[in-house]
């Protein structure tokens, strides 16, 4: 696929999705928001888990420590929403720092049990500091500007934060530094043989991939007026983990499919049964099956293959 | 065109486009009530949430699905004991479900993320259950109503006072889980026992899930009460009341607690562990009320287990919403008007067997029995009276405006006098 079919499809799909408010306006509309939030976790999270090859488990502590920043400074100190979100992103984006700072010299199994266990640290101050936190009851209030009030507004206004961060984060990805992420992936060793300071690469890119999550925890925020332990739980992190690789790792907008399917599944499935986790262990049991890669992965690999025969 | 072509077109175009509004209206009010249930039937509370529903379904199956002509439409979704979850579900219900009300979650939290969803929405929203206080108190939200439900530090008051001046309780010592529902119910509990004189010794906050208290039983026995004051929901209670006598405590230090702790859905699975254990609630299944023995009757025979709290909660919620939706005519589309009906209902044929009203708070005035544990006939245990406060609200003796000055129950602040 050509450079300028790629972006036509990328314009189509931003179109598209800025029709959603009226061709299926109300609670569709509401659900298509949480997806697209969702979806900037989970390419946050691909920055690390596909590119970097580290598979943190600590996303949606990072994420949630944004969402508390940005209600507790607007309902509880009363601040100004817009501050509130460069506050809670310069939190997200500090914690990001201070677990990389633990984590980036182990891999494999060691920095996914390690991740986890920083973000179950967050968790539990989050739970037991009640004084700050609420405990187990959260904070809550809603932070939404005037002009956000309405459901649609507030999709179209996600639609644009997303958009935006989703081009950030490929420019990120592209980038020389990226590229050199890439190389640690494929080999830590032969990178730092070549003369890169492979530590310092890995905290500077889950630094911006903690700032990332900060931005989707802050959008969070004023999509759910409500905060409480379960949103920095390792659920979370769970959740925004498996988004990307049913998406496909790697492919940092896979992010966005894996959000919708598993998000429209949830919700779809819930309707006729509260066993819908057993849905999602199913499709995510096919998928590690018949697409390893991911579904954007997949769908890559099908679309090469056509190119070539041509 | 001339002025008064003018008026006539814009009369008959106004009209015109408002005719969809009022036939769509009229069309909702043929149509069926829709109530949307929120209820936790997975996660850590999921047999709480089972019994909810349950008790639900059962008032609608028994009295019949129709209200003033309208047929009544239940809708349940779990809320998976998650505050995510619930706020989720809620918004299917509203957005996508057009209920005309909700009603449910056990969990405070789960409760207080959707009354801040509704809040911004106008939605009616009923908590039978959920017992945080200032949903009545400081952060009263007008369109949501603590039907046949209870303030978490409005029954230990009684049972701190009947303690008291009854038997002579001086020294006492609280356990609880460490969260809202504790802080605020031991925080009813000693604000009343140490402004009438009496003290306390030591107060433990455990987290929740705790599988080992014999730390705590030990400090205890170490601290000699008069009696101990205990709040457990849950696992924790069960586990709570057989260790209190593994630990050799029972019989040496009475037992007191909050309602949940000698709830029916702990004790049923308990045999004489829980003997003679007090508490204080509105609710009784061992009373002698007629309406009480009748229900408990028929809920055993449908269910064949003896009503818990959330059981009588959330039928006596039905009944409430019954009667509301009777005073509206149906109309429950006026929300004003229907809220107003459901403050007004005086429910006098509730399975407590006596008059229950709302304050002006939205909070029920009850009257509270002080209970204790004792064997039936039949082998399964239950909660008897010993005796009724009357009209017990969620203010106890205090001005309500000069109450509410002071800061909700935490951690560190439990009201201790002296």
């Amino acid at each position: 696929m050509s450079a300028s079919t790629k972006l036509g499809l990328a314009l189509a799909l931003v179109v598209l999705l800025a029709l959603v408010p009226f061709l299926a306006p109300g609670y569709p509309t509401t659900i298509a928001t949480e997806v697209l939030i969702f979806a900037t976790l989970a390419m946050s999270i691909d920055i690390l888990a596909g590119f970097a090859g580290r598979t943190p488990l600590c996303h949606g502590a990072i994420f949630g420590v944004s969402t508390y920043v940005v209600l507790y400074y607007v309902t509880v100190a009363n601040g100004n929403p817009w501050i509130g979100v460069v506050l809670g992103v310069i939190a997200a984006t500090l914690t990001a720092m201070i677990f990389a700072l633990l984590a980036v010299r182990t891999s494999g199994v060691y920095f996914l049990l390690l991740t986890l266990a920083l973000g179950m640290i967050v968790w539990g101050i989050c739970l037991r500091w009640t004084s700050v936190t609420g405990g187990e009851n959260g904070i809550r209030g809603s932070i939404r500007p005037g002009w956000l009030s309405q459901p649609a507004q507030l999709y179209w206004f996600t639609l644009g934060a997303t958009t935006a961060m989703t081009l950030a984060m490929w420019r990120f990805v592209r980038s020389p530094f990226g590229l050199s992420l890439a190389g640690i992936r494929e080999s830590e060793t032969r990178m730092r043989a070549l003369g890169y300071d492979v530590p310092l690469h890995l905290f500077i890119g889950f630094s911006v991939s903690g700032f990332f999550a900060g931005l989707a925890g802050a959008l969070y925020a004023f999509f759910n007026s409500f905060v409480s332990p379960s949103t920095v739980a390792l659920g979370q992190s769970v959740e925004g983990l498996l988004m990307a690789i049913v998406g496909g790792i790697g492919t940092l907008f896979g992010g966005l499919l894996g959000a919708a399917i598993i998000i429209a599944l949830e919700n779809l499935v819930s309707a006729y049964t509260e066993r819908w986790l057993m849905a999602l262990g199913l499709l995510f049991i096919l998928t590690m099956i018949f697409a390893p890669t991911g579904l954007l992965g997949r769908i890559n690999t099908l679309v090469a293959r056509r190119g070539k025969r041509k | 065109m001339d002025r008064r072509n003018f008026i006539k077109a814009t009369g008959t175009a106004a009209i015109a486009a408002s005719a969809p509004a009022y036939m769509t209206l009229a069309r909702a009010q043929a149509g069926p009530i829709k109530i949307g249930v929120l209820a936790p039937l997975t996660g850590v509370v999921a047999s709480g949430g089972k019994e909810m529903v349950e008790a639900f379904n059962f008032y609608w199956d028994t009295n019949g699905k129709k209200v003033a002509g309208r047929e009544v439409q239940l809708t349940v979704e779990d809320d998976a004991s998650n505050p995510d979850t619930a706020l989720q579900k809620a918004r299917r219900l509203v957005e996508q479900g057009n209920v005309h009300m909700l009603i449910g979650d056990l969990l405070a939290n789960t409760g207080l993320a959707v009354a801040e969803y509704v809040k911004g929405n106008g939605t009616p929203y009923f908590i039978p259950i959920i017992a945080a206080d200032d949903l009545t108190q400081r952060k009263r939200i007008p369109n949501v109503v603590r039907i046949a439900g209870y303030a978490a530090s409005q029954n230990p008051r009684p049972l701190a006072d009947w303690l008291y001046r009854k038997k002579g309780i001086r020294k006492v010592v609280t356990v609880s889980q460490d969260y809202t529902f504790g802080h605020e119910q031991c925080g009813g509990f000693v604000q009343v026992f140490t402004e009438l004189g009496g003290k306390v010794l030591a107060q433990y906050w455990h987290p929740l899930n705790t599988q080992d208290f014999s730390p705590y039983l030990a400090q205890i026995q170490d601290a000699k009460p008069d009696i101990v004051y205990a709040m457990e929901t849950g696992a924790d209670g069960n586990r709570f009341i057989q260790q209190w006598a593994n630990f050799g405590l029972k019989g040496k230090i009475p037992l007191s607690g909050s309602m949940n702790l000698t709830d029916q859905s702990i004790i049923r699975t308990l045999g004489g562990e829980a003997e003679g254990i007090l508490s204080a609630a509105h609710f009784c299944e061992g009373a002698d009320a007629p309406a009480t023995k009748k229900f408990v009757a028929d809920y055993e025979k449908a269910f064949n287990h003896l009503p818990s709290l959330y059981g009588f909660s959330m039928y006596s919620g039905g009944m409430w919403l019954a009667e509301a939706i009777k005073a509206v005519n149906g109309k429950v589309e006026d929300r004003p008007a229907f809220l107003a009906a459901v403050r007004k209902v005086v429910l006098n044929d509730s399975p407590l067997g006596r008059p229950v009203r709302l304050d002006d708070y939205g909070e029920p005035i009850y009257d509270v029995y002080i209970r204790e544990v004792k064997k039936r006939a039949d082998g399964k245990y239950w909660n008897v009276p010993l005796e009724v406060y009357p009209n017990v609200s969620q203010f106890w003796h205090y001005n309500p405006e000069e109450y509410m000055k002071q800061p909700p129950y935490s951690r560190t602040f439990q009201g201790i006098k002296g």
